[in-house]
């Protein structure tokens, strides 16, 4: 019965079929959101697999690292003692120009603040298995209020913008995968380029910048690169990286370089993510100035 | 029905192997295939058919959770478990160099299409430096990793067609 019911259909049939399906499923994503169901399938199955290596691992690695030893700690204290200083320092010289700041906007009307932006915490449990892109899977989806475009940060750097939410985990596109964009600005000049992902620096954990007004000001190595006000879909000041080399294209109209991400891309553990996306920002902004105009 | 159980754990196995664990092993960024393993070693063992649906259910997962696209790794995989199916005949279970040679092979249409499919159509048309920077490190890692993974799979392979002609037999 058995090997009759195999002899029934030729295999070369449920090829055709499944490349049709295949292609099917290529065509339907222009129309409609095709990964839905499916998503909601790994949901339930896949994604706490993955959360619960993801928890062995974590444990693993707390385990290790308290074997570490008492001199190294110190080293390490010393370190970051310093840098407490150092950044204490900053603080109090950067809080003198935050009242001059707070004075000056008061005076020209701006009250909006860009840096306190609401953020939750979550972990990274899984990463792109192919060699080709770069994201990750984070442990906290629709249930826990993320959606689509929303921007994700790690340490104090951009990471990246979820791309995919499910019911109990989100897809992050990180800032160095190839098809990433993103729109930044010289911390310095104010001037805008383009951030721009790259697989063929994606091993060197560098990112190219591009389309940077060839003018007056100078940009140097190791000035600052945020995302600009301009981008439709990060907001607006998240700190992206540093120059770490800059040349001038062979038009002279623009430059060119690589930007030093600020985010160690290789060991991502925990990461935060911005609760606002610019959209919501945008809404915000256009129901303020349609109330102020029907005042 | 206990094969299809053992058949689908062995595809969420190295599903959740390769984007967790094994991105802690990675070697200069370049991390092994392992549904490329599962999917043509099933093929050589056991056929078109299951090749060609093991890589289809590889390659859904795989679109689902690491593609851009829904079903563009559905096909490839499905292909590559349907021509390593036609390589049944010629598979003895003590011989390694044929499923070493087929993996591969496998590997190396696999990391051609991706590239055909994704990014000389964005306009980067630099095939060797894909080539030697992902596709050949790849192949070698996968390669290694396949020595030790086709043992287990065949292992398990193995167990189950003798649990079967024993059941078999006992109708007759």
């Amino acid at each position: 019965m058995k090997i009759k019911n195999q002899n029934t259909v030729p295999s070369k049939y449920i090829l055709f079929i499944l490349v049709i399906v295949c292609g099917a499923l290529l065509i339907s994503e222009r129309f409609v959101d095709g990964g839905g169901p499916l998503r909601w399938i790994g949901n339930y199955t896949v994604v706490p697999m993955q959360k619960g290596i993801n928890y062995v691992g974590r444990w693993m690695s707390d385990f290790t690292e308290n074997f570490s030893t008492l001199e190294e700690m110190k080293q390490k204290n010393e370190e970051l003692q310093s840098k407490v200083d150092n950044l204490t320092i900053e603080n109090t010289r950067l809080r003198q120009e935050q009242y001059e700041l707070e004075r000056l906007q008061e005076l020209y009307k701006l009250d909006r603040n860009y840096g306190d932006y609401e953020k939750v915490g979550a972990h990274v449990i899984a990463n792109n298995g192919t060699n080709w892109f770069s994201s990750f899977t984070i442990d906290k989806g629709s249930n826990e209020g993320i959606r689509e475009n929303m921007n994700v940060l790690a340490g104090s750097g951009l990471a990246g913008i979820v791309t995919e939410v499910g019911p109990d985990y989100a897809q992050v596109r990180s800032i160095i995968a190839d098809e990433s964009n993103v729109s930044g600005m010289i911390l310095s000049t104010s001037d805008l380029c383009v951030v721009r992902g790259d697989l063929q620096l994606m091993d060197d954990g560098r990112i190219r910048f591009e389309k940077l007004p060839n003018n007056d000001n100078t940009v140097e190595v190791g000035d600052q690169v945020v995302t600009s006000h301009i981008s439709s879909r990060f907001l607006q000041g998240l700190f992206i990286g540093y120059v770490s080399e800059i040349n001038v294209d062979a038009n002279n109209l623009t430059r060119s370089g690589y930007i030093t991400p600020a985010v160690d891309f290789s060991e991502l553990q925990e990461v935060l993510v911005i609760t606002s996306t610019k959209q919501d920002m945008i809404d915000a902004g256009k129901k303020a100035a349609d109330s102020n105009e029907g005042e | 029905m206990k094969r299809k159980i053992v058949t689908v754990l062995v595809i969420v196995i190295c599903f959740l192997l390769q984007c967790t664990v094994f991105h802690a092993l990675a070697f200069g960024s370049i991390r092994p295939n392992l549904l490329i393993i599962a999917t043509s070693a099933f093929g050589f063992m056991r056929g078109k058919k299951t090749g060609m649906l093991v890589g289809f259910l590889s390659g859904i997962m795989a679109d689902v959770f690491w593609g851009s696209s829904l079903g563009l790794y559905a096909l490839i995989y499905t292909l590559i478990g349907y021509l390593n199916g036609c390589f049944r005949r010629l598979f003895f279970d003590d011989d390694i160099k044929l499923p070493l040679a087929l993996i591969a092979a496998s590997e190396m249409i696999y990391g051609t299409f991706i590239y055909f499919c994704i990014f000389m159509l964005q306009g980067e048309f630099n095939f060797l430096f894909y080539l030697a920077h992902i596709i050949l490190p790849e192949l070698i890692y996968t390669i290694l990793v396949t020595l030790v993974l086709y043992q287990v799979i065949l292992h398990i392979n193995r167990g189950l067609e003798t649990e079967e002609q024993r059941s078999a037999s006992k109708f007759v």
